[in-house]
């Protein structure tokens, strides 16, 4: 559609509270229709990849924290899968399992976070609360763990930082236990609720041959009926050894978004137990001597793990010479890292495949020739995080 | 037709359900905190303020030997070594910074000595930018200290971080 003098151009945020933090719309309406929608970017660059780049490998993982801050154990979990693949780090299998179960909590823990600030958008205030209630247990377990609750930087490459609390499995169980009847709460609140189903239903629809064409992916791109999930297209971490249903939707409207991310949260769930119950005992950190950190024990008490230790901590490890990625199912779609080693000590390149950037891209596709009231229901529906947006 | 009775439906018997799970939880307990007069208490290993440890007998355990500083993503460590009478190491200035730091806890695991720690505390407000560069006053715990949860604190953290068996 051409833009004429007529239209009405309308800025929407950055200074929004249904922009969810610093994005830009650029809107052209036309009375009550959306001529074109842009989305203006770049409000919260921070240069995380340049950062990366100059950092020690191991340094770099507090960056990815502060991406995705809703998922931080997601990031986390990508950097170091992409730096294990170019030093060919092979992670005992405890490691796995736990790195699964922390990733299946960081997905809870975005989604509700989503659940929240979507049904708020939309109007249903004590939706936020709910949610965030529940999200409070999953903090609490990150602290448990990490000892914050959202910068976590608890997955470090060849390992964990530091072992799994004592009562984890008491921990995680009694979210196992609980969760599920809030998602039935939630359910009885929103999913036949006539004025949520009139706001989302038919709302933000994306065909299933637009989302490929967008790239999209994630709940995005499952809501338009393609069944595309790295866990099991190419499982990575150990995912082939769980057994859970990737839900897709029929419409690609931001209801079946809204409902594929509640069974995801069930299906998260599911893998949780899973994990909980074939839990392997073994060491927490892989033993790859003048890479990964030795134990504090040692480093106390034998010469050669204090000169490890040592060297570690002030000059890294040189990384081979190539270029990797890894990919990575984050709760908002494909998190991808491409790490390019150049022999040193630092990354050549670090390339971020962000979810939320491209999944936000096809927000022109989505609003434009639709209401102007259902912008905020299409940016809430993509779930974004301006963190990882910008970057 | 059938849709006007769906939604009617909608409206009479499932919005009525919604409403009752809002009702429920006016008989329940608070899930917040009273904040400033209560506090919650921090996990064991909550990142929060860092503190310098000492031997028993009052020595500083810090040598200076500045891995810490190394390991710190943001730069925030700053030192000066100096000689004790003994002859020994140790830091005659030591400063974290705290508009730089972000409580990523690498120091506490690069450093040797088991010397620096992040504790619990996560109150660090103040009227003045300079008044957020912490000492090493503002960190060394005080000697004596009535109770010692050192030896425990240090039992944790070897634990935490690696005992030979628990990484083989
Ligand atoms: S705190 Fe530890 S790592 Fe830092 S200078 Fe002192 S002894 Fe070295
Ligand atoms: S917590 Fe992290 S940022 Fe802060 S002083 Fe220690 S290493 Fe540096």
């Amino acid at each position: 559609m051409a833009i004429e003098e007529k239209d009405l151009h309308i800025n929407m945020g950055p200074q929004h509270p249904s922009t969810h933090g610093v994005l830009r719309v650029e809107l052209n309406v036309d009375g009550e229709t959306v001529v074109r929608a842009k989305p203006v970017i770049g409000y919260l660059h921070t240069g995380i990849e340049k950062t990366m780049e100059s950092k020690l490998y191991y340094k770099a993982i507090p960056c990815t924290d502060r991406m995705d801050y809703l998922a931080p154990m997601s990031n986390n979990l990508g950097y170091c899968l992409a730096v294990e693949k170019l030093m060919d780090i092979e992670v005992p299998d405890k490691v796995k399992w736990a790195r699964v179960c922390l990733a299946e909590l960081t997905r809870l823990n975005s989604h509700l976070v989503w659940l929240g600030t979507h049904a708020l958008d939309l109007g249903a205030m004590s939706m936020l609360l709910y949610a965030f209630r529940e999200r409070e247990m999953i903090l609490d377990i990150y602290e448990a763990c990490a000892g914050q609750r959202m910068m976590s930087t608890y997955i470090r490459i060849g390992g964990l930082a530091k072992e799994l609390p004592s009562d984890f499995d008491k921990r995680v169980r009694q979210i196992i236990k609980e969760i599920p009847d809030r998602i039935d709460d939630y359910e009885t609140l929103l999913t036949n609720n006539q004025i949520f189903i009139n706001r989302t239903k038919n709302v933000a629809v994306i065909s299933a041959e637009d989302a490929i064409n967008w790239s999209l992916s994630g709940p995005m791109l499952r809501g338009s009926g393609i069944k595309h999930d790295l866990r099991k297209d190419n499982p990575y971490s150990g995912y082939e050894n769980f057994d859970f249903e990737v839900p897709i939707g029929r419409n690609g409207d931001a209801y079946d978004r809204y409902l594929i991310r509640l069974e995801e949260m069930r299906q998260s769930l599911r893998i949780i137990e899973q994990c909980l119950d074939g839990m392997p005992e073994g060491p927490f950190r892989a033993h790859v001597p003048g890479v990964v950190l030795p134990p504090k024990e040692d480093v106390l008490h034998k010469m050669e793990s204090m000169i490890f230790h040592f060297k570690i901590i002030t000059e890294g490890f040189p990384a081979p010479k190539g270029a990797v990625y890894a990919g990575i199912e984050s709760p908002k779609g494909e998190l991808g890292f491409y790490i390019q080693g150049d022999g040193s000590n630092k990354p050549a390149r670090v390339r971020v495949r962000p979810p939320s950037f491209i999944n936000l891209a096809a927000l022109p596709a989505l609003t434009e020739g639709h209401l102007f009231s259902d912008v905020v229901c299409a940016i809430g529906s993509i779930d974004i995080v301006l963190g990882e947006v910008d970057r | 037709m059938k849709e006007i009775f769906k939604a009617l439906g909608n409206v009479v018997i499932k919005m009525p359900q919604g409403f009752y799970v809002t009702f429920k939880h006016l008989f329940k307990k608070p899930v917040t905190l009273d904040y400033p007069r209560k506090k919650k208490p921090m996990a064991p290993r909550y990142r929060g303020k860092h503190y310098l440890e000492r031997y028993d007998d009052g020595t500083e355990r810090c040598v200076c030997c500045g891995l810490c500083a190394a390991a710190c993503p943001a730069d925030a460590i700053y030192m000066e070594p100096e000689e004790t009478e003994k002859g020994e190491r140790k830091a005659r200035v030591y400063e974290i910074n705290l508009l730089r730091c972000i409580f990523c806890g690498f120091c506490e695991e690069a450093c040797p000595e088991e010397a620096i720690f992040l504790g619990q505390e996560y109150e660090f407000s103040a009227d003045d930018r300079n008044k957020f560069i912490w000492t090493k006053e503002d960190m060394l715990v005080p000697h004596p200290r009535k109770d010692n949860p050192f030896k425990k604190i240090l039992r944790r953290v070897r634990k935490v971080y690696g005992t030979p068996e628990a990484t083989r």
